[in-house]
């Protein structure tokens, strides 16, 4: 006998799913717009920025969960945008706009959120930390020559122990999704202390290990 | 003064943990550093913040080091001795000094009966009675009775419905039913392998249970990790040991080695078809490596930081294999249970909450130490019969329960029973069973602010709501306590509270706020007063109050010019002294000293 499909409920919409899916793949799916910030597809989920929390409702207990990393449950009912999970949104936002007052995607997030004013004082980062570059480092790549160091509010990408890395390939998939584009290769390289690429025309030759690179 | 300072030592270590805090050690940590200034100018000796060295009852503690002296119960009137003594002299302060070494032996006879009267002991049952390194002593000691039981007797589904029948809860902080936890575990599908853990990472500050557990009785953890590991179907086990607790490491290890010896470990114990090891790995030492999922990232020698759950470990854990993971104190109390049944467990305790907790009873209470009492006895009990009180018999103001991230009961909620759903209506938490007393002499605002800044300092960084909202609190909570607070702040708070709380991915985020709301919804007035009044009213906050000596008063006895690290005040003896304003660290030290009252620390307006 087949086994009856799966199903859940997302903003009063019956959606069947697939094992292994989670809210934000079926919402996706199926056009409904859930905000995020450290979700890419080609990685594994990461819930960092915890921007696309929704509200589940899974027996008899409502919480708040991250969508991008909490997987469907058969009987889940879902909403994307009650008043606490867009109060919870526009908070978030508001620390991430404090932290970094001049990433584009984070000030586009902002408007789009309907947050023009932040209550705490701004500093001036270029990374919020979503996680990307190391985790395309990783996955994409192979090579985990980026990671995270230092801990909480300090928490910075660098490479391991922070000396300069040999691991590093130079092949710039950190900067090409890295969401807040703030840097080139060439500073992310000097900043991080690893290969620094020199050259023109997207060839580079690292001036560490000699050798050349594409990208740049 | 050219001549230039010369000293061995290099460093006075200030324990910064909640019970040091409380009792003064930021003014210590000041006064020390006023006096170094003051005596011995020029010489490179860094006043430092330490972590709990789990002496809280005899707080404020200061190491020096390397030498290794450790003065307890300091006061700023203590820290010009100390330097002109010890730092510049080469010699210990006697009198400061605490014994030789701090071994968890019995529990201290306080020559009060009602500390032991009420208390019920299952979990510290040995304490004190057997030689935790003589396997024989805890074998005549009823000792691994409850695990030949259950590995040559009883069915491993047998075990499981004992300890579901038994009620009890994860001791570790989240309370889960172990039973529950075992059972999900043991029909998790199987592979090959199953791990169990035994999480001995500790790190609340004011908590040293776990400690005291594996020091004073390591075969009752391992005895309680075979039973379990025989229920489950594991095949290795893990203890995972902060850092910080070389002694508690090097007698599990002995107790292991011990029990392999005898063969109550290893391949086919008790010549039966059951067979199971264990393996001791040494904590990184951050406080959030104790998160399940951080702590098993640890032991794979991945970065310590939190996973989301699902998946949980009993589905996917230890390299991915299902994976059990309880508390010291909640595998201590596996064997009697294993031993006299389910049932006799959970005669102990209230509806939803069985047997007994182990509290860590300290603060401004006569009697401190580790206490062991059946769940529901209510807080007026455990402070008033065990504790013995209020020290110096001051007025009750407030007890803060479950760690960092737990919350402040009110004086005036004293009546409730002490158990997992009490203390989370009233907004806290039971945690790993800190319980922290505060007198008349607290300021809730600055109690929060403590708490927000070591959760701060712990935060792995991870997420948004945690890592920036954290911060935030803790700017916003300094403000107020410097009397710079604004309008709109409590709301901010709130505000952010909310979000870190609702949106945090673990645990550590997730509880957070606790000290603040629950400060905020006891004790708002306090808050009020130093936002609109600019007033501290116990009188804590040194932005807000103003040393000066009450002239009607002073005897000219110059005990406070001596107490003073910065000599701010003079005066010929037997006539009225003075204060300077200017030099004042307001550290309180004179205060502290003075034996007619004729210091005052009085609030005043700023702005
Ligand atoms: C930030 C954080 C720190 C924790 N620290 C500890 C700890 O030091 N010891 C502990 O046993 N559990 C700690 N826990 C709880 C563990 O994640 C886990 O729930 C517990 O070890 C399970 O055992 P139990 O069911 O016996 O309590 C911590 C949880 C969080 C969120
Ligand atoms: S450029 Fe280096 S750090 Fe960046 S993804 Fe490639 S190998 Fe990793
Ligand atoms: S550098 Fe870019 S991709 Fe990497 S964590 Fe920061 S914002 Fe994300
Ligand atoms: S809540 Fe805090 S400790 Fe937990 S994952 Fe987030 S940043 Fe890390
Ligand atoms: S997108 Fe889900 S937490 Fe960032
Ligand atoms: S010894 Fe200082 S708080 Fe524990």
């Amino acid at each position: 006998m087949a086994e009856r499909a799966k199903s859940i409920r997302i903003d009063g919409r019956k959606f069947t799913f697939r094992r292994g899916q989670t809210i934000l793949g079926i919402a996706r799916e199926h056009g409904i717009d859930i905000p995020t910030l450290c979700h890419h597809e080609a990685l594994e989920p990461y819930g960092s920025c915890r921007l696309c929390v929704v509200e589940v409702k899974s027996g008899d207990r409502t919480r708040t969960m991250a969508s991008c990393v909490t997987p469907a449950g058969d009987g889940m009912v879902v909403r994307t945008s009650t008043p606490g999970i867009r109060e919870i949104r526009k908070t978030l936002i508001m620390l991430l706009l404090a932290r970094c007052p001049n990433i584009e995607s984070i000030k586009a997030m902002a408007r789009k959120l309907g947050v023009k004013k932040v209550p705490f004082p701004k500093s001036d980062e270029d990374c919020y930390l979503c996680g990307m570059c190391v985790r395309a480092c990783a996955e994409i790549v192979g090579v985990r020559a980026i990671g995270f160091a230092q801990r909480g509010h300090e928490s910075v990408v660098a490479p391991p122990f922070g000396l300069v890395s040999n691991a590093c390939i130079g092949c710039g998939t950190c900067t090409t999704i890295c969401p807040a584009r703030t840097f080139d290769l060439d500073k992310v390289f000097a900043r991080r202390g690893m290969h620094r690429v020199e050259g023109k025309d997207g060839v580079g030759r690292c001036i560490i290990c000699e050798t050349y690179y594409m990208g740049g | 003064m050219s001549k230039k300072a010369v000293t061995k030592t290099r460093s006075l270590s200030v324990c910064h943990g909640s019970c040091c805090v409380l009792a003064g050690a930021r003014d210590v940590a000041a006064a020390l550093k006023a006096a170094l200034k003051e005596n011995l100018p020029g010489a490179r000796v860094k006043v430092k913040k330490g972590r709990c060295s789990a002496r809280c009852g005899g707080g404020p503690v200061v190491t020096v080091e390397p030498d290794g002296t450790v003065y307890t119960g300091v006061t700023p009137g203590d820290a010009a001795e100390i330097v002109k003594k010890h730092v510049a002299g080469g010699k210990v302060v006697r009198r400061l000094a605490a014994k030789a070494k701090v071994e968890p032996g019995p529990i201290p006879a306080l020559g009060e009966s009602g500390f032991f009267k009420d208390q019920v002991l299952i979990a510290m049952r040995n304490r004190g009675r057997i030689d935790p390194d003589s396997i024989d002593d805890y074998i005549a000691n009823e000792g691994y009775l409850g695990m030949a039981k259950a590995v040559t007797e009883m069915k491993p589904e047998q075990i499981v419905a004992e300890v579901k029948k038994a009620g009890l809860r994860g001791r570790g902080g989240g309370g889960f039913p172990t039973g529950l936890k075992w059972e999900i575990c043991r029909n998790s599908p199987s592979c090959d392998d199953k791990y169990i853990i035994c999480n001995a990472d500790e790190g609340d500050p004011g908590a040293f249970m776990d400690r005291s557990l594996l020091e004073s009785d390591p075969h009752s953890v391992i005895e309680g990790m075979i039973i379990g590991a025989r229920a489950i179907g594991a095949t290795r086990g893990y203890v995972y040991v902060r850092e910080e607790y070389p002694l508690a490491c090097d007698r599990v290890i002995k107790a292991i080695d011990d029990a392999r010896a005898y063969g109550l470990l290893g391949e086919s114990i008790l010549k039966s078809d059951f067979s199971f090891d264990i393996d001791v790995v040494r904590g990184a030492g951050a406080f959030v490596c104790g998160e399940e999922t951080a702590l098993m990232a640890s032991i794979e020698g991945k970065e310590g930081k939190p996973r989301p759950r699902p998946p949980f470990p009993a589905q996917s854990g230890l390299w991915g294999k299902p994976t059990n993971v309880n508390n010291v104190e909640t595998w201590a109390n596996v064997p009697p249970i294993a031993l006299r049944g389910g049932a006799w467990y959970a005669s102990l305790g209230t509806a939803r909450s069985k047997g007994t907790k182990v509290f860590s009873l300290v603060g401004k209470v006569k009697n401190t130490g580790l206490i062991e009492v059946p769940m529901g006895t209510t807080m007026r009990q455990i402070i008033f019969d065990i504790g013995g009180g209020v020290l110096k018999d001051r007025e009750l103001k407030a007890v803060q329960t479950g760690g960092p991230s737990g919350g402040c009961i009110p004086a005036d909620m004293m009546d409730i029973p002490v158990d997992y759903e009490e203390l989370a209506r009233a907004g806290s938490i039971m945690g790993s069973g800190g319980l922290i007393v505060m007198d008349d002499e607290t300021c809730m605002v600055d109690v929060a602010r403590y708490f927000v800044e070591f959760l701060e300092d712990e935060s792995c960084g991870k997420c948004t709501p945690c890592r920036e909202g954290i911060t935030r609190m803790r700017e916003i909570l300094d403000r107020i306590v410097e009397g710079k607070g604004k309008r709109g702040d409590i709301e901010l708070l709130e505000r952010l509270a909310f979000t870190i709380k609702e949106a945090s991915l673990c645990g550590l985020g997730a509880t957070a706020p606790n000290p603040v709301l629950t400060t905020l919804k006891y004790f708002r007035d306090e808050y009020e007063a130093h936002i609109y009044k600019k007033r501290c009213p116990a009188g804590v906050c040194k932005a807000l109050i103003i040393y000066r000596v009450v002239a009607g008063k002073c005897t000219g006895c110059q005990r406070c010019v001596r107490a003073c690290p910065v000599g701010a005040i003079s005066g010929p003896r037997s006539q009225p002294h003075n204060l300077d304003q200017d030099k004042c660290i307001k550290c309180g030290a004179c205060y502290e000293v003075c034996k007619f009252d004729a210091i005052a620390g009085d609030a005043i307006y700023v702005e």
